[in-house]
C-alpha cells in the first residue's frame, strides 16, 4: 500500500500547473476555431507568469517530495525563477519572428511549455531516474522545435541530427545510471552519496557510471568533445528556438550536473575533478578557436555558446572540496544568468536582421549597423563585451567569480587556459563590433515592440547589474541544496 | 536461485511457440494469391527502391505514432492491473492522472485528422 502525501502536490505545484496548462493549451489549439494571432502567445505568457509567481512563493521551502524523488529547496526556486523568466523573454522575441517566417502554429508554444516543465523538473531532480525523465521531457520538445521550420531542409536536418545524437547521449546517461546503481544499489542522489562514502565493493563501476553520466549531460550543455551537433542544430533551427535552446537546455543540463555531482559524487571527486577539468579545457579551446573561422552569425554564436559552457564547467573542478562547492554552485548560477541575459539580447538582434530563407545571417550583413542604427549597434557591442568579459559588463564579474573558484580549487593551469582562450574570444567578438562600426553597408532591420524591448532591457541589465554583482553573487550563494 | 525465472522461461517458450504456430498454420491453410505488389518488400508503405529525398505519404507514420501512444498505455496498464489490489485507490488515481496526457494527445491527433485515411 503506497501512502499518499497531499503535501507533495503542493510542493510540486509550479510544475503541475505548467504541465496542465500545456495540455489545456494543446486543446485550445485544436478546439478554438479561428483563434486570433495573439491568443496562444497571451495564454502561454499567462501560464508562465502564473508559474513564475507560484515558484517565487516557494522561496524558503526546504523539503523533499514524492519520497525523495524531488528536492524543493533554494536551488530549485532559484533555477525555476531563472528558467521561467528566460522563457518569458524567449516568448517575447518569438512572436513577431514566427509570424514573419510563416511558422505561426500553436504547437510551438505548447512544445515550449513542455520543455520548460522538463527544465524545472531537472532543477529539482533528487533521483537519477528523475534526472533521466526530466532530460527526455526537456529534449523531445526541443527536437521537434528544431525541425519547426519544415519543409526547410536545414531545419529538418537540424531536427533529425539533434534527435539522433540526443537519443545516443540519453543512452550513455542511462548506462551510467545503471552502472552507478550496480555499484551502490541506489538511484537516489543522497543515498548514492552515503553508499560511496561508506565505500563500495566495485569502485570502478561507480567511476565509469559517473563518467557516462557526465557524457550524457555534457551533450546537453554542449561541452567538447560532445559538442558536434551544436553548430548545425543552432544554425538550422529557427532562430527563436536556438535562443531558447541555447539558454534553457544549458540551464537544465548544468542544474542536473550540479545536483548530481555535488550531491552524489563528492567521495570520488579526486578522480572526477581532473576529468571535468580536461573536458572544460577542451571545450574552451575548441569553442573559442573554431569560432574564429565562422562567417555565419548563428554558427559564430553556436561556438561562442560552446565556449561559455567551457567557462561554466571550469567552476566544477572544485565540486568535491569542502567549503568550495557552495562557491561552485553560486558561480555557475551567476554565470548562467549572465550568459542568458547577453545571449537573449544578441539573439534578439540576430532575429531583427534575419530575413526569409536564411538571408541576413552573414557577418557582413552587419556592416554599417553602427551608422544606420546606432542604438542597436551599441546594444550588440555591449553584449559582445559581456561575452568577452570586459568591465563594466556583467560578463566580467561572472568570469571573475569562476576564475576565483578555479584558483582556490588549485587548478592554476585551467585558469591560465581560461584566460588565454578569453583573449582568443576577444578577436571574434571585437571583429563583429569592427564590422558594425568601421565597414560600410546597408543593413535591413525589422524592429518590433517586443524585440526592441527585450534588446533594450537585456542591454541595460548587462551594464547596470555589473554594479550589483557582489550582492547578486551572494544571492546566488544562498541557493544551496537542502541536504547540506 | 534461478528457479524464480522458470515462469518467465515458460512465458518465453509459450510466446515464441504461439508466434511460430500462427505463422505455420497461416502458411499451411491460408489462401495464396501472390501478385507483384504483394511480393514487394513492404506490401504497405513506401517503395523500398528509389531516391531518398522524394516526398512520401505520411499516413503510415501517423498510424505508427497512434500505435506507440496506446502501446505505452498498455505497457503501463498491465503491471498496474497485476498489482491493482496492493496499490488501491492511490494506484487508481495515479493511473487516471497518467491517462489524462495520453487522452489529450489522442484528442489532438484525432482533431488534426490523423484518423482519416484520405
Amino acid at each position: 500500500m503506497i501512502e499518499f502525501n497531499p503535501l507533495d502536490l503542493l510542493n510540486t505545484l509550479p510544475i503541475l500547473v505548467l504541465v496542465s496548462w500545456a495540455c489545456a493549451l494543446l486543446m485550445v489549439n485544436v478546439f478554438v476555431p479561428r483563434q486570433g494571432k495573439g491568443l496562444m502567445v497571451l495564454l502561454t505568457a499567462l501560464g508562465l507568469a502564473v508559474t513564475l509567481i507560484l515558484s517565487i512563493f516557494q522561496a524558503g521551502t526546504q523539503t523533499e517530495a514524492f519520497k525523495g524523488m524531488l528536492a524543493i529547496d533554494d536551488f530549485t526556486v532559484y533555477m525555476n525563477v531563472f528558467i521561467l523568466a528566460s522563457s518569458l523573454v524567449a516568448l517575447a522575441i518569438s512572436h513577431d519572428y514566427m509570424q514573419r517566417m510563416g511558422l505561426a502554429r500553436g504547437e510551438y508554444y505548447v512544445l515550449m511549455l513542455f520543455s520548460v516543465a522538463g527544465m524545472m523538473l531537472m532543477a529539482s531532480a533528487a533521483d537519477l531516474i528523475v534526472v533521466f525523465l526530466a532530460l527526455e521531457l526537456l529534449s523531445i520538445p526541443l527536437y521537434v522545435l528544431s525541425a519547426f521550420a519544415r519543409p526547410q531542409v536545414e531545419s529538418e536536418e537540424a531536427g533529425l541530427k539533434y534527435f539522433l545524437l540526443g537519443a545516443f547521449a540519453s543512452g550513455f546517461l542511462v548506462y551510467g545510471i545503471a552502472l552507478v546503481y550496480g555499484a551502490t544499489g541506489q538511484t537516489n542522489l543522497i543515498q548514492i552519496f552515503a553508499a560511496a562514502e561508506a565505500g563500495v565493493e566495485t569502485p570502478a563501476f561507480l567511476l565509469v557510471g559517473a563518467g557516462l553520466i557526465l557524457v550524457g549531460l555534457g551533450f546537453k550543455v554542449a561541452a567538447a568533445p560532445f559538442h558536434m551537433w551544436t553548430p548545425d542544430v543552432y544554425q538550422g533551427a529557427p532562430t527563436t528556438v536556438t535562443a531558447f535552446m541555447a539558454v534553457g537546455a544549458k540551464a537544465g543540463g548544468f542544474a542536473a550536473l550540479l545536483r548530481v555531482f555535488i550531491a552524489a559524487f563528492p567521495a570520488i571527486s579526486v578522480d572526477l575533478a581532473p576529468v571535468l577539468a580536461a573536458v572544460a579545457a577542451a571545450t574552451l579551446v575548441i569553442g573559442n578557436v573554431v569560432a574564429v573561422a565562422q562567417s555565419n552569425i548563428k554558427r559564430l554564436f553556436a561556438y561562442s555558446s560552446i565556449s561559455h559552457a567551457g567557462f561554466i564547467l571550469m567552476a566544477f573542478v572544485a565540486f568535491g572540496q569542502d567549503g568550495l562547492f557552495e562557491d561552485t554552485i553560486a558561480s555557475v548560477l551567476f554565470y548562467l544568468v549572465t550568459f542568458a541575459i547577453a545571449s537573449f539580447g544578441s539573439w534578439a538582434i540576430v532575429i531583427m536582421l534575419e530575413r526569409k530563407e536564411g538571408r541576413g545571417l552573414d557577418l557582413q550583413d552587419y556592416a554599417g549597423l553602427g551608422r544606420k542604427y546606432p542604438a542597436l549597434a551599441l546594444a550588440m557591442a555591449v553584449f559582445m563585451f559581456s561575452f568577452t568579459g570586459v568591465p563594466p559588463t556583467l560578463g566580467f564579474a561572472a568570469k571573475l567569480f569562476v576564475f576565483r573558484v578555479v584558483i582556490e580549487g588549485g587548478y592554476y593551469w585551467l585558469a591560465i587556459v581560461g584566460v588565454v582562450t578569453s583573449v582568443v574570444s576577444a578577436y571574434y567578438y571585437l571583429r563583429l563590433i569592427i564590422i558594425m562600426y568601421m565597414q560600410d553597408g546597408d543593413p535591413q532591420v525589422r524592429g518590433e515592440t517586443w524585440l526592441n524591448l527585450a534588446t533594450a532591457a537585456t542591454a541595460v541589465a548587462t551594464v547596470l547589474l555589473f554594479f550589483f554583482s557582489t550582492p547578486l553573487f551572494e544571492w546566488a550563494a544562498e541557493a544551496g541544496f537542502l541536504w547540506f | 536461485m534461478l528457479t524464480g525465472y522458470i515462469p518467465i522461461a515458460i512465458l518465453l517458450i509459450l510466446s515464441v511457440g504461439l508466434g511460430v504456430l500462427v505463422i505455420v498454420l497461416g502458411g499451411l491453410f491460408g489462401p495464396k494469391r501472390p501478385s507483384k505488389r504483394k511480393s514487394a518488400a513492404y506490401e504497405s508503405g513506401m517503395q523500398p527502391i528509389g531516391p531518398g529525398t522524394r516526398r512520401l505519404p505520411v499516413r503510415f507514420y501517423m498510424v505508427a505514432v497512434l500505435f506507440i501512444l496506446f502501446d505505452i498505455e498498455v505497457l503501463f496498464f498491465l503491471p498496474w492491473a497485476v498489482a491493482f489490489r496492493d496499490l488501491g485507490l492511490y494506484g487508481l488515481i495515479a493511473m487516471i492522472v497518467f491517462n489524462i496526457p495520453i487522452i489529450v494527445g489522442f484528442i489532438y491527433e484525432w482533431k488534426k485528422g490523423a484518423l482519416e485515411w484520405e
